[in-house]
């Protein structure tokens, strides 16, 4: 645990400088906010992100078509994503689906994810926590029947990675999204930055690529994107703390900054620890994961339990400390708010993490 | 010397005075939370020289001789039992010129450096080793557990973690040249930790938890948070938020310091001191 490397090196300083730079371009509020209204369209800010820069194969080995880079990295995109609330499938494609696929040694697929020229989903409920999957889509002679709901960013992908309930266990298989029978209805989500969609499956033609390793591709796919989503987390809350600090020292009230009266003072210096501890515990998430270190379920529990709730308080606390303009659609509060709560959901709740810590630091719940 | 019984979080406007006398100075006054006084040849002492002048600019650092006559000192028990630390009265103590610290009027900036030297010695492992002794209870202790706890406990297990992180990052960040402002902040969560943990620990252990350890009035050298039991790291724990900075005069620092919020209303910054109401 002490080899933990918890600070950022100059190469990945470089390249949060280069993603803030293209969010702040081309993801500003006013165009991400016509989500919840219209069907905007973020594909040219993922192509460049995947494409031009290159970061769709960022945890993809160079031998791939991939960057050869690790965790350490894909959580710095993901901090800023989150600072951004940009409505870019990094965590569904070049997350999820990209590690599962890495994981079962299949290479076709893969390689077009990650030089960007397909997007991919895995095929799961965004809610659920690393550990065992009950797929509920069926493989028969006719094809893939089933269905899945509330799947991550499934109506923009190109391809499907569907765990798949085999005669002889998990299974995995791709599926082109326009493939004949697949049907994908996106739903209103609470977070449109991150849609979510149903998935339904009617004999639908696949192709097998897990080489029996689906229960590992899954399970490590899912705790990748644990580890990751913590990232995401803090990069949420950091632009709430930022933002509210700045507002409580302009905003005026009996005459002076609200920021002056202790009642908000304290709760920020509570929160800035939070924060603070929050990004402690994602890098040693993300650079637990990037060495292969065992402890890494433990790690990812850990950033999970502390920083989804932390994300959620500090985007409660930034429309709280804004008052009455924090509870408008014309500022971004409201956009943060629906990604913290959305991503308290994913991977698991901060209680499905606790309830995993438990077991995996041997604390029997049973007297 | 630095804390009065008129002089806690508001130190600089404490009251013992130093009074030129040739090429002594003669001292009157009453100090407390003094650490070591018992055993102690020297002291490091804090007083007004100038009560003309506002309360920042009137104090002067000195050390003082402890064995001078005019020295009293009397253990202050705590609520644990024990006392680590003492009251100290002090009556026509004589100091020589020679024992000042800095300049006369500059007590403040040198106590300040004393200050920041106490806060950064409190440790960011010790939740890690306050939980460690809960999750044994836990482990060896079925019949102590009860299901309702056990999120408590895990919540507190990944504070503790968080802590320890935030710990070693600012360790890290020290090493490379790049201190961070974490240090300010560390004793804050400390201190809230260990309340929970050592609250949860007596629940825990139920009717383990009426019992107490020892009430003797021991002078310890050291805190022994571990060593001891449940009952007396519930009780320690509370000074973990007064002693060396309440965490609400911390909060006030972290606002102001590292976020930038604006100041607290110091109406006595340009009074004179011995014009203050008190």
């Amino acid at each position: 645990m002490s080899t933990a490397n918890l600070l950022y090196t100059d190469t990945e300083d470089a390249l949060r400088d280069t993603v803030r730079r293209l969010f702040a371009d081309r993801c500003k509020f006013r165009a991400v906010v016509t989500l919840y209204d219209a069907d905007a369209d973020f594909t040219g800010v993922w192509k460049t992100l995947a494409v031009e820069l290159g970061l769709a194969g960022l945890l993809v080995p160079e031998s791939l078509g991939g960057a050869g880079a690790s965790t350490r990295e894909a959580a710095v995109v993901m901090e800023e994503i989150g600072r951004a609330v940009a409505p870019v499938p990094f965590l569904s494609s070049a997350v999820l689906a990209t590690v599962a696929l890495l994981k079962t040694g299949e290479t076709q697929a893969l390689r077009s994810l990650a030089g960007g020229s397909t997007t991919g989903a895995l095929t799961i409920p965004l809610s659920k926590p690393p550990g065992a999957y009950a797929a509920t889509v069926r493989v028969g002679a006719s094809g893939l029947t089933g269905r899945v709901s509330s799947v991550a960013d499934a109506n923009t992908a190109d391809v499907l990675v569907v765990p798949v309930v085999g005669p002889d266990g998990l299974e995995l298989h791709t599926v082109a999204r326009a493939a004949a029978g697949m049907k994908v209805t996106p739903a209103l989500s609470l977070d449109m930055t991150r849609p979510i969609a149903d998935v339904e499956f009617s004999a639908v033609a696949s192709t097998r690529v897990d080489n029996g390793a689906a229960e590992d591709a899954v399970a490590e796919a899912l705790l990748c994107g644990a580890v990751l989503l913590a990232s995401e987390q803090v990069g949420v809350a950091q632009w709430c703390l930022e933002t509210t600090l700045g507002y409580v020292k302009r905003r005026k009230q009996f005459g002076r900054a609200v920021g002056s009266f202790q009642a908000l003072k304290h709760r920020l210096a509570d929160l800035w620890l939070e924060v603070s501890s929050a990004g402690a515990t994602a890098r040693y998430a993300a650079d637990t994961y990037a060495r292969g270190d065992a402890e890494t379920p433990i790690a990812a529990a850990v950033a999970q339990a502390y920083c989804s709730d932390v994300a959620v308080h500090a985007a409660e606390e930034c429309i709280q400390q804004h008052g009455g303009i924090g509870m408008t659609w014309e500022y971004p509060a409201h956009l943060y708010l629906k990604r913290a709560k959305s991503d308290q959901l994913a991977l698991g709740t901060a209680y499905h993490h606790r309830a995993r810590l438990a077991e995996l630091i041997d604390l029997p719940t049973s007297p | 010397m630095f804390s009065e019984p008129g002089a806690g979080s508001d130190l600089a406007s404490l009251a013992t005075r130093a009074v030129r006398d040739g090429d002594d100075w003669i001292v009157n006054g009453q100090k407390v939370w003094t650490s070591g006084a018992q055993n102690a040849q020297m002291a490091i002492l804090v007083a007004r020289t100038d009560p003309t002048v506002p309360k920042h600019a009137g104090l002067t650092y000195f050390l003082c001789d402890m064995t001078d006559p005019g020295v009293e000192v009397r253990p202050l028990r705590q609520i644990t039992g024990e006392a680590e630390f003492n009251e100290v009265f002090l009556t026509d103590v004589r100091v020589p010129d020679a024992n000042r610290l800095g300049a006369e009027g500059q007590g403040w900036h040198v106590a300040l450096t004393t200050l920041n030297n106490e806060r950064v010695a409190i440790g960011s492992g010790v939740p890690s080793a306050m939980i460690d002794k809960v999750v044994a209870a836990w482990r060896a202790q079925p019949e102590l557990r009860n299901p309702a706890m056990l999120d408590e406990l895990v919540r507190l297990w990944v504070e503790s973690e968080a802590t320890r992180l935030t710990g070693e990052r600012l360790r890290q960040q020290l090493a490379s040249g790049q201190p961070g402002p974490e240090g300010s902040a560390m004793k804050l969560a400390l201190a809230r930790l260990t309340q929970a943990i050592s609250g949860l620990e007596m629940q825990l252990h139920g009717e383990g938890g009426l019992r107490y350890d020892d009430w003797t009035l021991r002078r310890p050298e050291i805190v022994d948070f571990i060593g001891r039991g449940p009952g007396y790291r519930y009780l320690r724990a509370k000074g973990n938020s007064i002693e060396g900075g309440t965490s609400e005069i911390l909060r006030n620092v972290i606002a102001e310091r590292v976020l930038g919020l604006p100041p607290e209303h110091r109406v006595d910054k340009d009074i004179a001191w011995k014009d203050l109401p008190r």
